[in-house]
């Protein structure tokens, strides 16, 4: 309320713009869901008594571990292109970014990451029909189920995380990606990738 | 003058827009309204919930009885008539209405912003809930009727339709649970980003009212703990619909699993819906003792205290299911611990009433009632925390008894003492008090009569899951049976005495007397604004400041016994 004769007050400081403060707290609840999956499998595979179980593939774990390169490397590029994007706002220091000519910086290392994150997705896609071929199916035995289920559930993160990049990435090249828009998909983006070192090691190897 | 800078408005550009019926009730983005919609939605799936418990206390009261409303109670119907009471009672009536509804009713109106930050994801996350809760009504219509595999939900019963027979109604039953999380961690994100982004200018961490401070940490718990019941309860679709086997001990699987997933959500969603009930109880309890909270800060801080500890305890369900004695004794330790902090809580309101001059209004009365009913719900916590005395008592009534002594404080009382309080905000008029009084009284005497007989039951052995006690002899004597027609008659005169709030609540709405902004005199921020508030809360130019914490009454210094938080000196 407009107080007569009051005292000014400051507006509290925000550490973190409101999208990428909620993406932030929506990946610690989604860092629990993986956590419970992992532990399920971790027990699992304990108390089974020969692993895989007889008749099942081993799971490409060569493969995917240069496929895990392709999507560390992807947020690495996320974070340059996120640096520059930060710069620009410094110049232009508006809640928006107008200017054309220094986000223009960020799209390049922001279309690589993109890309490389497409390519890890459809690399996975071609390793399950590889898998599904040599008969690992989701009720075939515990390993099936778990891989599935878990890698599977990453896949659909990664999945709206690009859907979600590719807009920021639209936004920006129309020269209005908000910093809520940019920290929202940046913050889900740099969740998928860190989340999956550890679902490889689990999982694979 | 305007105080420097106000709130920026978050999203609407629509403020003083003429609204269709359409946009302004039903598919509206504002958080008053969203809340009211959780509130409704909550209060009749609650009703529902309230009938089911009706049909079976009848049932067990008089076996075999054609139950007046319902028909006779078939073995099918009642075990789907305890589990849907619990889930519904649990997931659709005590998260909605104490998190979902006060916390959207009052988190933007206590922080002092006009809305959520993100108003279109909380009216997704109402959608969400509300298809969540049709699902479920859903499931009692289909072929095989509704899930009878108790709200917990254990595999391989839960997992296998040759076992629970309920095909469809226990898919139905996941599906549904399963989407009201989803809404639940869109409102929660909302909540948390709301009050840390968005708060009145000069209102520092604390300056936060408490009842906020506890809707953000249950929040907290909420989406720390539901990532592990969503992967469980994923797996146990997998199990039923796709021919999985992650539960199934016959392919490798393993059905302990599930409660290790599920209790570690489940243990701290007591405490999801006990934060925000403790929140509430403390701001009522100042405002009517005219007195500073005591020890604000040790409130908070025990509140976080209690957090982290609730993840440490969920294997005291599971005392019998199995696990090392070695685990369980680890687990009675966490346990006991953690009814220190909730001991605290209580004595701090009560050092709180000491030397206050205490106004006994309808919502103070509830907020005692919390105190005194909660206390005995926690008293014979410790009992069954202690794994010895819970081999002896698990699965009986006295677990039933000591589960319903907290839930009904926390979800009830809570409840009717936050409507009771804010119902002036809410609505703009006073609700009738002697009314109100006669609510309360005609609720409280017979919740203490129907579940004070259950601990003795229980202690005499009685088990939880049995239909028809007339097939167990010892169980059939006449000492015992009296005694469960004495709960029932309770019960019923605990329902019928509802129909008065229902009463009070239109007639109060209709002809109560004018509220005006602030009738309780009270120092938080929602009671300077008009009753009810209007849409966005406060005219864009009149967004308040804040300079002092919310609990300055009786200050020495000021002629009035209260000090708004917006007023510069």
């Amino acid at each position: 309320m407009g107080t007569p004769g009051g005292v000014p007050v400051q507006r509290n400081a925000r550490i973190l713009s409101n999208g990428a403060l909620a993406m932030l707290i929506f990946s610690f609840a989604e860092v629990m869901l993986f956590a419970g999956l992992v532990s399920a499998f971790t027990i699992a595979k304990a108390n089974a008594l020969v692993w895989p179980p007889p008749g099942q593939p081993r799971l490409p774990a060569f493969e995917t571990a240069f496929n895990t390169l392709a999507l560390l490397l992807s947020g690495f590029f996320l974070y340059r292109a996120q640096l520059e994007y930060w710069r620009s706002k410094e110049a232009t220091s508006a809640p928006v970014v107008v200017l054309q000519r220094p986000a223009a910086a960020a799209r390049t290392p922001f279309l690589i990451s993109i890309l490389l994150g497409a390519f890890f997705v459809l690399f996975q896609g071609t390793e399950w029909v590889a898998l599904l071929r040599e008969g690992l199916t989701i009720a075939s035995s515990q390993q099936g189920g778990f891989f599935y289920l878990i890698i599977g559930m990453h896949a659909a993160h990664a999945i709206a995380a690009l859907a979600l990049l590719v807009y920021a990435y639209r936004q920006l090249t129309h020269g209005n990606l908000t910093e809520s828009l940019f920290g929202a998909s940046t913050v889900f983006w740099y969740f998928v990738v860190l989340v999956w070192p550890v679902l490889y090691w689990r999982v694979y190897l | 003058m305007a105080v420097s800078v106000g709130s920026e408005p978050t999203a609407h550009e629509d403020h003083h827009h003429e609204q269709s019926f359409w946009s302004k009730y039903v598919f509206s983005t504002d958080h008053k309204v969203i809340a009211m919609q959780y509130m409704a939605t909550g209060v009749v799936m609650g009703l529902i919930a309230g009938f089911f418990a009706y049909a079976f206390r009848m049932q067990l009261a008089f076996p075999g009885m054609d139950v007046p409303g319902f028909g006779i109670v078939t073995p099918a119907d009642y075990v789907s008539l305890v589990t849907n009471h619990g889930s519904i009672m649990v997931f659709w009536v005590a998260m909605p209405v104490l998190l979902a509804a006060y916390g959207n009713y009052l988190i933007p109106l206590m922080c002092g912003c006009d809305d959520m930050v993100f108003p279109k994801i909380n009216r997704l996350s109402y959608q969400v809930f509300l298809l969540s809760a049709i699902v479920l009504v859903a499931s009692f219509f289909v072929p095989g009727g509704g899930f009878g595999g108790a709200w917990t939900a254990y595999p391989p019963l839960s997992a296998k339709a040759e076992y629970n027979l309920t095909p469809l109604g226990s898919s139905l039953w996941v599906l549904a649970v399963a989407l009201e999380f989803v809404a639940f961690l869109l409102g929660g994100i909302n909540f948390i980003t709301t009050a840390m982004n968005s708060r009145a200018p000069g209102m520092k961490m604390y300056d936060i009212p408490v009842v906020i401070w506890m809707l953000l940490i249950a929040s907290i718990l909420f989406m720390l703990s539901v990532g592990p019941l969503i992967a469980a309860a994923i797996m146990l679709l997998f199990d039923q619909n796709l021919g999985t086997a992650f539960y199934d001990p016959n392919r490798g699987g393993d059905p302990v699993l599930w409660q290790h997933l599920f209790w570690f959500f489940g243990h701290p969603e007591v405490y999801v819906v006990l934060l925000p009930t403790i929140g509430l109880t403390a701001d009522i309890i100042s405002v009517f003792s005219r007195k500073k909270l005591f020890a604000y800060r040790t409130i908070l801080y025990t509140a976080f205290g209690t957090g982290i500890l609730s993840f440490f305890v969920w294997a005291h369900h599971q005392f019998i299911s199995g696990i090392d004695p070695r685990m369980a004794h680890i687990f009675t330790v966490t346990t006991l611990l953690i009814s220190i902090p909730i001991a605290e809580m209580m004595f701090v309101y009560i050092a709180t009433l000491y030397g206050g001059s205490i106004r006994f209004t309808t919502p103070m009365l509830w907020a005692l009632a919390f105190i005194g009913e909660f206390l005995i719900g926690g008293v014979t916590g410790i009992f069954l925390g202690a794994s010895g005395a819970d081999i002896y008592l698990h699965d009986t009534y006295f677990v039933l008894a000591h589960f319903h002594y907290t839930f009904f404080p926390i979800t009830i009382i809570g409840f009717y003492g936050g409507i009771t309080y804010w119902f002036p905000k809410m609505f703009g008029k006073m609700m009738n008090e002697t009314l109100g009084k006669i609510h309360f009284w005609g609720t409280i005497i017979p919740f203490n009569f129907i579940f004070i007989p259950l601990f003795f039951l229980g202690m005499a052995g009685q088990h939880r899951r049995i239909y028809n006690f007339e097939h167990f002899p010892e169980l059939a004597t006449p000492g015992l049976q009296n005694i469960r027609v004495f709960a029932t008659t309770a019960l019923l005169i605990m329902l019928s005495f509802q129909l008065v709030f229902f009463y009070n609540f239109i007639t109060s709405l209709r002809k109560g007397k004018k509220a005006g902004k602030n009738p309780w005199k009270a120092n938080t921020l929602e009671w300077t604004t008009e009753s009810p508030p209007p849409h966005g809360n406060w005219p864009p130019s009149e967004l308040p400041s804040v300079y002092r914490p919310p609990y300055e009454y009786s200050h020495p210094d000021r002629e009035e016994d209260y000090w708004p938080q917006n007023v510069p000196n």
